[in-house]
Parts: C-alpha cells; structure tokens; sequence
C-alpha cells in the first residue's frame, strides 16, 4: 500500500481559522499520510514561536456566536478583540480542544513538514528568527512538487 | 476484555482523542491491545475511521455512564 499524501495550504491567520489546518494535518499524520502545509499571507503567523497573539474578531464575522447580540458600532471598540480572543479560549478550553501550540507541536511530532511562502515572508518583512526553526522556505513550484502528488489538497 | 495497555482521552476533544491513541499504540507490540476510554461523542465514528484507514483492529466499542470504551488491536 503506497502512502497517502495530503497538502493544506494555509492562508488565514486568526484563532478560527487557524485550527482547521493543525487540526487535519494531525489527524491525516495518525492516519499514517504523508502531510505538508504551505503557510503563505496571514497563515505565515502561525509559524511564530509565540502563538499567543494569534487573535479572533467579532467584527466583519456576523456568523460568530455571541453570548448577547453586538451592534457593529461595539465591536469596533478598543479592547473588544482580545475580549473575543479571551472568551473563545476559556471555551475551546471548556470543551477539552488544544491550544493551537499543542496542535502544532503534534503535527511536528508526526513529522508533518511545513512550508513557509518565500515572496509572503519577503512581503511582510517577518524576520525568520521569529518563526520555529522547523520551517522550510519554498516558493508556489515547489508547493506543485508535492501538491501534484497528494490524495487530498485543500486550501484553507 | 484483556488489554497491554490503557489511554484515557476523558475531557480531550476532535482531534486530540485519534491522535494520542495513534500516539498511544507507537511503543506497542503487533497483536497487542490497546483500551481507551473517551467522553467525545464524535470519537465513536473516528475510531472505526481510524482503525479502518490504518489496518489497525477495532475489537470492541462500547459505552457506559457516559463514556466510550474502545479496544484496538495493534495490527
């Protein structure tokens, strides 16, 4: 039986949207595939050493549910995000979900390989010293090496 | 039902319960049991995903008091 391969690419970077991508590569590398994650725009923060400023907004996310309703005019004000940020925690917590560092740290462990976009790094001006030093960094011809090969691609 | 070994994922959430089981199995032997207790709903189903997709057995699902017992094979 020959390995399955999957490749995520991982473009957002808040709290959310930040789960999906860890969350499968895990569970695919459990599964015994072979799995890649090319990080490219705002996906580039979930590379840092640091997580915990990876935040959530309620603003321009109407589908986010909250505990009483929130006029737009609200949600803009200073502090409401890390409020969010703060609330969503405690209830991934509650619910016995991983912190994204855990999450990650598995996908590490199961030797998931992550891939970070050269031109978006370059972009953005990160500095590479910011980020864990399992990164690799690679460009979209190097992504369709892998990519072209995979069982399941999803774009996140 | 004998088992070599217990995982209690009790508390973990989607996808904490598969992954450590995975993690669990690692330092066993082919052939050895491997029990786990969860209190994910979801796991019931991931469970026979994972013991399907990795040749590992699923021996026996159950539920008791609000938990899920699984034993797994190692294959």
């Amino acid at each position: 039986m020959t390995t399955k391969k999957m490749a995520i690419i991982a473009t957002k970077g808040t709290l959310d949207m930040a789960y999906p991508p860890f969350i499968l590569a895990s569970t695919a590398a459990a599964l015994g595939y072979d799995v890649q994650i090319f990080f490219t725009f705002y996906g580039l923060q979930l590379l840092r050493k640091d997580l915990s400023n990876v935040m959530i907004s309620p603003l321009a996310n109407p589908a986010m549910p909250m505990p009483i309703p929130m006029p737009v005019m609200m949600q803009m004000l200073p502090g409401m995000e890390s409020m969010a940020t703060m609330m969503m925690k405690q209830k991934l917590k509650k619910h016995g979900v991983a912190s994204l560092t855990e999450l990650r740290d598995l996908c590490l462990e199961a030797d998931v390989k992550f891939v970070a976009c050269q031109m978006t790094v370059d972009l953005f001006e990160f500095d590479k010293s910011e980020f864990i030093t399992e990164v690799e960094y690679a460009g979209a011809a190097a992504f369709f090496g892998f990519a072209g090969e995979t069982d399941i691609c999803l774009f996140v | 039902m004998n088992f070599n070994k217990e995982f209690d994922a009790s508390g973990m959430s989607c996808p904490l319960p598969i992954v450590k089981t995975k993690k669990a199995l690692a330092d066993m032997e082919s052939g050895q049991v491997l029990k786990v207790i969860a209190t994910d709903c979801g796991a019931v189903k991931d469970m026979q995903a994972f013991a399907d997709q990795t040749g590992n057995i699923l021996l026996s699902n159950s539920e008791a008091g609000g938990k899920y017992i699984f034993f797994m094979q190692k294959k």
